[in-house]
């Protein structure tokens, strides 16, 4: 039924949805995204001149020299002219297209004068953005909520290309992107700006771009990253440099009234069912899609955290692996890398030790933010 | 000599029935019938997991499986299709035709053959019971890039054992079939008088033998980091990931040539056939077939232009990977010179093989496309890569296999097959093939990244249209299956040469050939280069 629905769908698509059937690269950003596209362009025309060249003859063949017809075959098999011809022809053609993407390709791997650079860092599975200039910080991780793609009704307007923090770029400026990764390789992609740079753990490499005008450009984590490579997007705010600069002056505050409410969080102390409900949620966005929703995890991939030795042992130890992870896993080092507040590792951990067949006896069950800022301060 | 004759009774037709005989065979016949159904049994496994993938994609959100498991699918899909599916079928001909083509009794090492084969279900119960290990299959992709391999279960330890014995049977198989070319040849038949068919799994056999152990060593290299405390691909012990992608793709870029070559080598020996016509340019397809594989060693690091390689790199890999296109394109202008002023008919070998040339230049347009550095930028691991190889490997070497099927049955069996029935799986395939792929184009220019199990809803309309065509793709092979086991039962007798224009050796023999052919070596009449006389 469904499939006879959406064949209905297809063929009586209208023209609204062909307009949506994008059948080219998207609108570009910057300069080199512009040059991309009509390098593409190009190519596309020379494939297509030799598409005719080469299918005409081919089909006229095909309708001519049928048997059906009464052809009768020729016997020849061999002509050096026009082979050596069919070989040095293509060459020539080739050359034609080299050229423009050599220059190109000198011009997208020309990271010097930068206006400002940023450190992009893969994780799994999100992004965070680091302004060397100023040391403004954060993690940029996916807004969908989880309930919306586990339940396959795809509702927010950008599905999957949502981020809760984007990056923040001024126009006009060249940005120099130092992209790196924690774990595994992840690639920074997105396609307006005509940049991809895959995030190699362990190494640094260098992307740029200048965008021309004030917008919103969203892309994708590019290379296979494990579970969650579908759902790191990444989202680009371009606006004026005035605007940029205002931002800026915005983060620096923002930050500094983080630290303080951040300190107001830690010393606060919550009940055990305020961090268990804050913990909850926490779990959901962060940690079910490794762990499941069941605590039961996936055996022989990640660790069941029902039952868990570590989740039912010592707080230290509990604490230890949510904030630090556990290298060479997907377990990402929440706290270390700020990934998680002081305020969420203390309500998920509650969360995790109070949970499914886990029940830590009291006072063990409880970790409060001001746990977790101890433990951040012997770090 | 009556002493050997003697002490090898097979010699004289009494061979073991049943299982036993499929077991201990050293027949070129039976084992290439074995790799046949193996690589058949391989391909529809591997298939139905595509049928999984897209069922999955079929609309945003997800349905069916969990992204754990989607990527099981994704990985196990291509790897069952090149390792399972595709090399073993074209080794499953090298074993049938090569003796045939070169008027050998069987094979020069008849017994390292009965091996090969044998290797190869095991290597693909290793792959397939990795499913219902704890953790489950492979799910890091076919190309098993470090560092998200190393965190992998045991499944991942179970499919490098796997790539080991398959490595094993493909250089034991390759050996065996450069010897047998060498040496087996009937006298009178000069290189250059070979069947082109011989000529491109001569090349082939010697991709083979250099590259796969590059692959067992990659992969041997990934088993050491994840037990033995090594970090060759781990950067804060020294090692470098990106290094991995250099040997894999020094393996993987020949073995993409391994998988063309002798569907090539298909497609020039059926051209003919059909247009009544020699093969037009015999001597410049031999020397393209060579520069291609030549050439398919100095392209590997196109598969890594966003991996950060520094400008000169990405400028010697784009032009060597589009001078790629020269030899190519030598080949599709030959096959379209030999079809000119020829007497052309539509069996159902010659529809596959028209059909691919016209599809597999297509997807030399995108390998056009895809090798210009800046252009590959913005779809390098989209879409637009998925249909790129698809065009080539589903279009070139799939649908090669389905052609040489179709025109070899009639000599294998004796009988012909349900003409009807293989053009209307010749349509449907055809026609779903591009249902199912073209859209990809427009899916990777658009943006959609390969390997996702869930995508933004601006991709739905291709990719419920992708999902539909597949779904008639995937059912079209069970039509396959069953035009090939009517053939297999009986059908019109084919007599020794079904095909008018055919002029090879094979035909020459009864059909089916008989157990032990070309006990004597036939006499070779050639003047000129095969065909041409």
């Amino acid at each position: 039924m469904m499939r006879r629905l959406a064949l209905t769908g297809l063929l009586l698509a209208p023209a609204h949805a062909l307009a949506e059937m994008a059948l080219n690269l998207p609108a570009p950003a910057t300069g080199i995204a512009r040059d991309i596209i009509a390098l593409h362009t190009f190519v596309l025309w020379i494939c297509f001149g030799i598409f005719l060249v080469v299918f005409g003859p081919m089909f006229y063949a095909l309708w001519r020299h049928r048997k059906a017809t009464g052809h009768v075959a020729a016997t020849f098999h061999d002509n050096r002219r026009i082979e050596v011809l069919w070989t040095i022809v293509p060459i020539f053609i080739l050359v034609s297209m080299a050229w423009p993407a050599t220059q190109l390709i000198l011009a997208m791997k020309n990271v010097g004068d930068s206006d400002l650079t940023i450190k992009v860092t893969g994780h799994q599975w999100q992004w965070e953005y680091e302004y060397l200039d100023d040391g403004v910080r954060f993690a940029s991780l996916l807004a969908t909520p989880r309930a919306e793609i586990d339940g396959g009704h795809p509702e927010s307007a950008h599905y999957l290309l949502e981020v809760n923090r984007p990056l923040v770029v001024p126009t006009g400026k060249k940005v120099r992107l130092v992209v790196t990764s924690t774990d595994v390789i992840h690639s920074w992609w997105v396609p307006a700006l005509g940049v991809k740079q895959d995030a190699i753990p362990g190494f640094i490499k260098e992307a740029w771009f200048r965008v021309d005008t004030p917008g919103t450009f969203r892309g994708q984590c590019a290379e296979l990253c494990g579970i969650g490579h579908g759902f790191m997007p990444i989202v680009v705010e371009a606006m004026a440099p005035e605007q940029f600069a205002a931002w800026r002056t915005e983060q620096e505050g923002a930050a500094a009234k983080a630290s303080l409410s951040a300190q107001a969080a830690a010393n606060a102390v919550l009940s055990l069912d305020e961090l268990k409900s804050r913990g909850e949620k926490v779990y959901a966005n962060t940690c079910a899609p490794c762990h499941q929703p069941t605590g039961a995890g996936i055996p022989g991939a990640f660790p069941p955290l029902d039952g868990s030795p570590v989740v039912n042992g010592a707080m230290e130890a509990h604490l230890n692996r949510v904030f630090n992870g556990k290298p060479g896993t997907a377990m990402q080092a929440f706290g270390k890398l700020k990934i998680l507040s002081d305020e969420d590792i203390a309500a998920v951990i509650t969360y995790e030790r109070n949970s499914w067949h886990n029940h830590v006896a009291a006072p063990g069950n409880i970790v409060e933010p001001a746990d977790v800022a101890a433990f951040a301060a012997h770090q | 000599m009556t002493d050997i004759a003697a002490t090898h009774p097979t010699q004289h037709g009494s061979h073991p029935g049943g299982l036993a005989r499929w077991l201990t065979t050293t027949n070129h016949k039976d084992i290439g019938t074995l790799y046949l159904w193996f690589s058949l049994v391989m391909f529809l496994v591997a298939g139905a997991l595509a049928m999984l993938i897209r069922a999955e994609l079929f609309k945003p959100g997800l349905q069916f499986f969990q992204p754990a498991f989607f990527n099981q699918l994704t990985a196990m899909h291509g790897l069952l299709m090149i390792f399972g599916a595709i090399m073993p079928a074209f080794v499953g001909f090298a074993n049938w035709q090569v003796p045939l083509m070169i008027g050998a009794p069987d094979m020069a090492f008849p017994r390292l053959n009965n091996w090969s084969f044998w290797l190869l279900p095991a290597a693909a119960c290793l792959m397939l019971s990795s499913f219902f290990v704890p953790g489950g299959a492979v799910a890091a992709g076919w190309t098993m890039y470090p560092p998200l391999y190393i965190q992998g279960g045991i499944a991942y330890d179970m499919m490098i054992f796997a790539v080991h014995i398959l490595g094993l049977s493909s250089i034991l198989g390759a050996i065996n079939i450069i010897t047998t070319i060498l040496n087996l040849r009937a006298p009178g038949m000069t290189l250059m008088k070979m069947p082109i068919f011989v000529w491109t799994w001569l090349i082939t056999a010697y991709l083979l033998v250099a590259v796969m152990p590059v692959l067992a060593g990659a992969v041997t290299m990934l088993l050491m980091d994840r037990h033995f405390g090594t970090h060759f691909f781990d950067a804060s012990g020294g090692g470098d990931p990106v290094m991995f992608q250099h040997l894999f793709w020094f393996f993987g870029h020949p073995e993409v040539y391994i998988m063309i070559l002798p569907a090539f080598g298909i497609v020039s020996t059926i051209l003919p056939t059909f247009a009544r016509k020699p093969l037009f340019g015999y001597v410049s397809m031999v020397y393209a077939v060579a520069s291609i594989a030549i050439l398919s060693f100095v392209v590997w690091a196109h598969h890594m232009f966003t991996t950060g390689i520094p400008a000169g790199a990405q400028i010697f890999f784009m032009y060597t990977t589009m001078l790629i296109a020269v030899p190519t394109g030598v080949k599709v202008f030959n096959w379209v010179a030999t079809l000119w002023r020829g007497s052309i008919t539509f069996e159902t070998p010659m529809l596959f093989v028209l059909a691919i040339v016209c599809l597999f230049t297509v997807g030399g347009f995108s390998g056009l496309v895809l090798s210009v550095v800046p252009v590959d930028v913005q779809l390098q691991d989209t879409y637009y890569v998925v249909a790129h190889f698809h065009y080539v490997l589903f279009a070139g070497a799939a649908m090669s296999i389905m052609g040489g099927i179709y025109y070899w049955l009639p000599k294998w069996t004796g009988h012909m097959y349900d003409e009807r029935l293989g053009k209307l799986h010749f349509w449907l395939t055809a026609i779903a093939f591009n249902v199912t792929f073209f859209p990809m184009h427009f899916l990777g220019l658009a943006g959609m990244p390969r390997r996702i199990p869930d995508y933004a809803p601006q991709f739905a309309d291709f990719n419920m249209m992708a999902s539909i065509g597949a779904f008639v793709l995937g059912a079209s092979q069970l039509l396959f299956l069953y035009t090939v086991i009517k053939c297999v039962r009986g059908g019109k007798p084919a007599g020794d040469k079904p095909w008018e224009g055919a002029t090879t050796l094979e035909w020459t023999l009864s059909s089916p050939p008989p157990y032990h052919s070309f006990t004597e070596p036939p006499q070779i009449y050639l003047e000129a280069p095969h065909g041409h006389a």
